[in-house]
């Protein structure tokens, strides 16, 4: 799972994730696997050859910008869509394939969308128990009204519901079968800002207590990291890296992951000798680079420390060069620095707020770590 | 299947036409048939023109200023919709006509002759006064809906009020405008009562005389087919017209309400105005149907037959609404749920059902049985399939507009939680848009209730209703016999629209 830097973005083959971990007979089975899936819509190509393991019990974030096809994997996966290739595998049964299309009813999904879609003529408890027979319904809609925290409201309607009440009845009514899996579709982006944290951090606990697999298909990456177990990030109907939240942020595998996922520097070189230097120092390099290649070097602002020009002996071989600070961006906890260098690169270093230097000074910029991803810089016209 | 039931009558009398060949050819170029060709243009055009004249005021000063009394007038302004036409009809020549109210008011004082009334000017004012309110309905809705931030950023801009008004207001109306006139348009043209009445020789009246004059069916089917010809005509140049700019509001969110204008000592006309509108249009009519009432009672008119009447209305009303939204359920889930060419010939259908007048698929469906089905000639059942060839679009449009309010991922949760799509119509969709169901059943029978030209043409033998007595009672100049149906008619129809407008407001 650790993700290798391989370096064309565009020869990447999606990552499918290994599942040499999953050797107990009980969990042969990953809850769900897509293969090759692929949907059109004329000449649009929202999906394209996704192949995706979603082992049992996992929480899978599938992050992206809109129009990626998120959305429309997660209706192919839910059956409100039929591929034009490739198959579906819940539970290890075959949903969708060549010759086959199950209804969305026989394939045991849970689906939360994001306006809530709860029955509006029905109350709470009516809407938990939908999906339940009679005979049991009374005592698991109890249940999830407690694993919920919605006591006491069963009898409300729901336009009586605060926004994250709604969606916790939904998350309730989509457990209440004992899904196979899932699927969150945005369910948090109606919200405003400070009931979504909240409501993520109780969503999440729900669905471990409730030891559900879960895909949750989201644009905002704060989100996708905070709760998931793995990250899968797509674009233009492909899936670009597939990993854990650290990974992910830490060592994204292209350049559009990493800008994706969080503020990003590229700082530009050329490789000689093994190393890269850039405006915040040089660094070793993978020997996939050769010399000569142009590269982006990726720092995240908090990755970069000032330190007093002066005090360094800047200006030595390899020893990063003077940069000044031009702009200061305030974001409450942190202050950004927005830092111009030589040949007018301007790039970002934070600080925490207490700590702010004046527009004007003269800085060094270094890098706290050498280990960091370095790609090959895109449209350089590197021939592989 | 709903939408071949329409089409089959029209198809018939298409079949009439072309099977008289020249014949029909010369009927149609006769100096005759263009005369009420031209006629029927010009009372259309007469009415549309009037309406939009006295609607769009009126719109702007319930929807807009601080006219005293608003929601009043508001009320006063769309309440003539329960007015039949031919109860309008009947109430302006029970008035104004030579045997009318004020004749014998006025004959003690030596007036002996009130101005003509018969024909044209009395078949514009009474269908202008019935058939405003389409506009004020469309225009204020679209007053009320329209964002201000267009109004304040040409403010902003530097334009004045009045600028403001007809360079940003007036383009921004012009849809609801234009939509409003369209149903005022096709009113006119279709209607039939207060022609008849008014003895206007316009297309209705025409096909009726030369249906009843002679059983030739032949000229009677070539009339209808012009008349549907030129409403086709009419909604064709609305599409045309519409324009291309896209309406919207500027932002989403709940809607902010415009600035009120103060009318000063304006409000003075404009009171003026609102009152002259609502005292021929309201309480004119109730003024004569009382005063009327008052007479028959005392002459001694049968108030039984009357009650038959309004029992044989509501049931065969009734009927018709009932089966209207049972055909109306598949049809609208067919257009809203399942785009793609099919879907859009549905939802032209519902067109065709405005193109449609009364009369003409009256006729068709007589002819039709006539021949074909002589067995259920002149029963219920025939005319109940009349009512819902005319009335069936009218539920769809209804229905579909509140199956578009919900929302498609509701019908897929329940699909996840393991509901077939039939499961899903019966335990999800229908008990959502019951209020719409609800409005749309009411709003048919509203309709049907008022309907007069089917009726007359179908109704069984001895199968009176409240429609058909009021219309015979009236053409015969039994004012004092119309009178209580008319009251009668007009309170189920009040009845009936406080129905549809608050399904309206909930589905």
């Amino acid at each position: 799972m650790t993700a290798t830097l391989e370096p064309p973005a565009s020869t990447m083959r999606p990552v499918t994730t290994p599942l040499t971990e999953h050797d107990s007979p009980a969990e042969a089975h990953p809850a769900l696997r897509t293969l090759g899936i692929t949907k059109r819509y004329g000449d649009v190509t929202a999906v394209d050859v996704v192949d995706l393991e979603v082992p049992e019990g996992e929480f899978l974030a599938i992050l992206g910008p809109s129009g990626c096809g998120k959305t429309t994997l997660l209706r192919l996966v839910a059956g409100f869509e039929r591929p034009d290739a490739g198959g579906i595998e819940i539970a290890g049964r075959a949903v969708t394939g060549p010759r086959r299309h199950d209804p969305p009813e026989r394939r045991r999904v849970g689906m939360v969308f994001q306006e809530s879609a709860l029955f509006p003529h029905l109350d709470v408890a009516g809407n938990i128990g939908f999906g339940l027979r009679p005979s049991e319904r009374a005592a698991r809609v109890a249940e999830l009204v407690a694993l919920t925290g919605l006591a006491g409201l069963q009898r409300r309607m729901p336009h009586e519901l605060s926004g994250g009440q709604q969606q916790r009845v939904a998350l309730a009514r989509a457990l209440a079968p004992h899904p196979a899996l899932v699927l969150l579709d945005e369910p948090f982006s109606s919200l405003d800002a400070t009931l979504r944290a909240q409501l993520r951090g109780e969503v999440r606990e729900i669905l471990r207590q409730a030891g559900a697999t879960t895909v949750f298909v989201t644009h905002d990456q704060a989100e996708a990291l905070e709760i998931s177990d793995r990250v899968a990030v797509m674009r233009a109907g492909r899936i670009e890296q597939v990993g854990a939240p650290e990974t992910i942020y830490l060592r994204p595998s292209n350049r559009f992951v990493a800008g994706f996922v969080g503020e990003a520097n590229f700082l530009r070189g050329v490789a000689r000798d093994g190393v890269v230097v850039t405006a915040a120092g040089q660094f070793p390099l993978p020997d996939t680079f050769a010399d000569g290649d142009e590269l982006e070097v990726l720092l995240r602002p908090e990755q970069l420390d000032m330190l007093p020009a002066d005090a360094t002996g800047a200006g030595g071989v390899g020893a990063p060069p003077h940069v000044r600070v031009v702009r200061r961006v305030f974001h409450g906890s942190e202050v950004h620095h927005v830092l111009r260098g030589p040949g007018g690169v301007e790039f970002e270093a934070a600080t925490p707020s207490n700590a702010a230097l004046e527009v004007g000074t003269a800085v060094v910029a270094r890098a706290r770590d050498v280990d960091v991803p370095v790609y090959p810089l895109e449209g350089a016209g590197r021939e592989d | 299947m709903v939408a071949l039931l329409g089409l089959v009558p029209v198809g018939y009398l298409v079949v009439l036409a072309v099977s008289a060949g020249d014949e029909a050819v010369a009927l149609v170029l006769r100096d005759r048939t263009l005369g009420v060709l031209l006629r029927t243009l010009l009372l259309a055009a007469t009415v549309t023109v009037a309406s939009v004249l006295i609607g769009v005021p009126i719109a702007w000063l319930t929807a807009r200023s601080d006219l005293p009394g608003r929601r009043w007038w508001t009320v006063l302004a769309v309440l003539p919709l329960v007015v039949p036409s031919y109860v309008g009809g009947y109430a302006i020549v029970a008035a104004l006509g030579p045997r009318g109210a004020l004749q014998s008011l006025l004959e003690p004082l030596g007036v002996a002759r009130l101005p003509e009334l018969y024909g044209f000017p009395g078949a514009a004012l009474a269908l202008t006064l019935f058939s405003y309110p389409y506009v004020v309905l469309s225009v204020r809705g679209a007053l009320l809906r329209l964002d201000p931030a267009f109004e304040e950023v040409s403010r902003s801009l530097g334009r004045g009020a009045w600028r403001t008004f007809f360079t940003v207001t007036v383009p921004q109306l012009r849809p609801a405008i234009t939509a409003g006139a369209l149903l005022v348009t096709l009113y006119s043209l279709a209607d039939f009562g207060a022609v008849s009445l008014l003895q206007f020789d316009s297309f209705t009246r025409a096909i009726y005389v030369q249906y009843r004059a002679s059983f030739d069916p032949t000229l009677a089917a070539v009339l209808a087919l012009m008349l549907v010809v030129c409403t086709v005509a009419v909604l064709a140049a609305e599409s045309r017209l519409r324009g291309r700019a896209g309406y919207h509001r500027s932002g989403a969110g709940v809607a902010r309400a415009a600035r009120v204008v103060h009318l000063g000592w304006w409000a003075v006309p404009a009171i003026a105005f609102c009152a002259l509108v609502a005292g021929l249009a309201i309480v004119l009519p109730t003024a004569t149907i009382g005063y009327w009432l008052v007479r028959g009672l005392s002459a001694g008119e049968p108030v039984t037959l009357v009650l038959d009447a309004a029992l044989n209305s509501v049931l065969a009303s009734g009927m018709a609404a009932a089966l209207a939204v049972l055909a109306a359920i598949p049809v609208a889930v067919l257009a809203v749920r399942h785009r793609g060419r099919l879907a859009s010939v549905v939802e032209r259908a519902t067109y065709a059902g405005f193109a449609l007048p009364g009369i003409v698929i009256g006729l068709a469906v007589v002819f039709v049985a006539a021949r074909w089905l002589p067995a259920i000639y002149q029963t219920l059942p025939l005319l109940l399939a009349a009512y819902l060839v005319r009335f069936v679009p009218e539920a769809v449009g209804v229905t579909r507009a509140s199956l578009l309010q919900v929302s498609p991922r509701i019908e897929e949760v329940a699909r996840t939680l393991g509901r077939s799509p039939g499961s899903v119509l019966r335990d999800v969709t229908l008990p959502i848009i019951r209020p719409g169901l609800v409005a749309a059943a009411a709003l048919v029978f509203l309709t049907a209730m008022k309907e007069l030209p089917t009726t007359i043409l179908l109704a069984p033998t001895g199968f009176d209703t409240l429609a058909v007595r009021i219309w015979s009672a009236t053409s015969e100049g039994f004012f004092g016999r119309a009178a209580l149906p008319a009251l009668l008619m007009i309170l189920v129809a009040a009845g009936s629209l406080a129905f549809v407008l608050r399904g309206d407001r909930e589905a």
